[in-house]
């Protein structure tokens, strides 16, 4: 096997493995257009990153933050409803990231490698960056697995029965930016997602427990890497792509052979 | 400590106001332990603020919320709206109130009849089994004071009396306190011993006969529901358990 290929390999399942179990979480808490919206905007993350001349990876996880933290603050505005406050936010960033890199002129910048992932272009660095990150969101979210779960379940009830409900809550958020900022690269803004959503709702059927459910998102996210490369390299189809098409397939024949009841 | 009458939680002139609004105008009320009191009073009354503001999920613009020292409270919610996506069984649900022994689970369980529906998805809960398994959750935490946000939404008219009952029961099983929401005047008049008329303000409160015949309550509510009352008062010859299946006042006689 080519060492581009194995990279690629190494890289997609590090981050397979962090939005399976991450992306059950954004499945049950209906988060999946406030991921669209920390993804897309990551992309003004990359223009500023290249305008300031910081690394991309820490000017996207510093973007993503902040959006976050904006985010929980409009979310206690009550006069727009939240997938327009999503909506606008979503929107103006990637514009905005668009149009700030169209001012860059000493840089080339292969937009479509940020928008739809180079898997096949990753350095041992961005394997640092996928696996370092991965371990670190991976740990954060064991250790508050309990009471963002009760969270997940009804809130106020949490509250009442001593869960820190806001710091809980903004942990999820920001472990969501810090993978969006290190699988970036490997499936894109407008894809990453997907990687958070379609594995985890495959897993659904198949699991008992949220625990469970966890797992095998992040089997099905894994499964979805190795089949998505192996079709890229065989058709030499977009790699990004491929991995999203074949978790859709893995989706579409799980719902058939077990459909939900 | 654990004497009757021990003042659980207090509210001293609360007030509140949304968005310009009064919602609360200075109230107040307190649950004694073994007590049972019901907030009644017309939608857009504020008795859903006060509830949260009791459990200090709403901060009040003025007036203070006294709890007595190290109170546990058990809440039961409106109802969840659970993700369809998520797997969720009634005993990983009860099991998620925290601190309890496998002793007082079973107990629990028993005592609310949902032993059969322990491995059941949540989602899969009729109404009734769904408001005895948010009460189970409460009652796990081993509470002082119970608070329910109208116990028998979406439960039939039998399943509703047999709640109240079940509630009365665990008062006096675990002389806790009891403060709950209710739409029903009727039922709930049997089962409290203190009612508090709300309508952003107190209107009136005390023991159910007497704020029946209160003309706060009675302009509240109108005579409809005296009216209403008489021609509820009626016998059948036979009873439902909880689940709805008929009971026999007398063996050898029922349906048919």
């Amino acid at each position: 096997m080519d060492d581009f290929l194995l990279r690629a390999l190494v890289a997609g399942l590090g981050v397979a493995l962090v939005t399976g179990p991450l992306g059950v979480f954004v499945v049950w808490r209906r988060m999946a257009y406030f991921g669209d919206t920390l993804a897309h905007s990551a992309l003004l993350g990359i223009a500023l990153g290249i305008l300031l001349g910081i690394n991309l990876n820490l000017s996207v996880i510093l973007l993503s933050i902040l959006l976050a933290l904006l985010l929980v603050g409009m979310n206690r505005n009550r006069h727009l409803s939240h997938d327009t406050q999503l909506g606008i936010l979503a929107h103006s960033a990637l514009s905005l990231g668009l149009v700030v890199m169209a001012f860059q002129t000493s840089v080339r910048v292969d937009l479509m490698a940020y928008l739809f992932g180079d898997i096949l272009a990753v350095n041992a660095t961005d394997l640092l960056w996928v696996w370092g990150g991965g371990f670190v969101v991976l740990t954060i979210l064991m250790l508050i697995w309990k009471p963002l779960l009760s969270i997940t379940v009804h809130e106020e009830l949490a509250q009442v029965e001593g869960t820190p409900v806001m710091a809980v809550r903004l942990a999820f958020m920001l472990l969501i930016a810090l993978v969006i900022a290190v699988s970036m690269k490997i499936v894109g803004v407008l894809l990453v997602t997907s990687m958070m959503i379609i594995p985890a709702a495959a897993a659904r059927s198949l699991s008992r427990t949220p625990e469970q459910m966890a797992l095998l998102a992040a089997v099905m996210g894994a499964l979805s890497v190795i089949l998505g490369l192996a079709g890229s390299w065989q058709w030499d189809t977009p790699a990004g792509p491929s991995v999203v098409v074949a978790a859709a397939l893995l989706f579409s024949i799980v719902r058939i052979v077990i459909p939900p009841r | 400590m654990n004497s009757q009458g021990e003042t659980l939680i207090e509210a001293k002139a609360v007030s509140i106001s949304h968005q310009g609004r009064a919602v609360l105008q200075n109230v107040n009320m307190a649950v004694q332990r073994g007590e049972i009191v019901t907030l009644i009073g017309p939608n857009g009354a504020g008795k859903t603020t006060l509830v949260r503001v009791m459990l200090g999920l709403l901060k009040a613009d003025s007036g203070d919320v006294v709890r007595s020292p190290g109170l546990c409270i058990g809440y039961m919610p409106q109802h969840l709206t659970l993700s369809e996506n998520m797997p969720l069984t009634v005993m990983r649900f009860l099991t998620m109130a925290g601190k309890n022994s496998k002793l007082s689970m079973q107990d629990i369980l028993q005592e609310l009849d949902i032993e059969q529906l322990a491995d059941y998805p949540m989602q899969r809960l009729s109404g009734g089994e769904h408001q005895r398994v948010l009460l189970a959750r409460a009652l796990l935490r081993q509470p002082d004071l119970l608070v329910l946000d109208e116990p028998v939404q979406g439960v039939d008219v039998t399943g509703q009396a047999a709640l109240y009952n079940l509630i009365t029961r665990i008062r006096d099983r675990f002389n806790c306190g009891v403060l709950m929401i209710s739409h029903d005047l009727h039922l709930v008049m049997a089962n409290t011993d203190q009612v508090l008329c709300l309508n952003n303000h107190v209107c009136c409160s005390g023991h159910p006969d007497s704020v029946s015949q209160h003309p706060a309550y009675l302009e509240l509510f109108g005579t409809a529901v005296q009216a209403e009352l008489a021609i509820y008062t009626h016998h059948h010859d036979h009873t439902h358990d909880i689940h709805g299946n008929v009971k026999s006042d007398d063996e050898g006689h029922g349906h048919g």
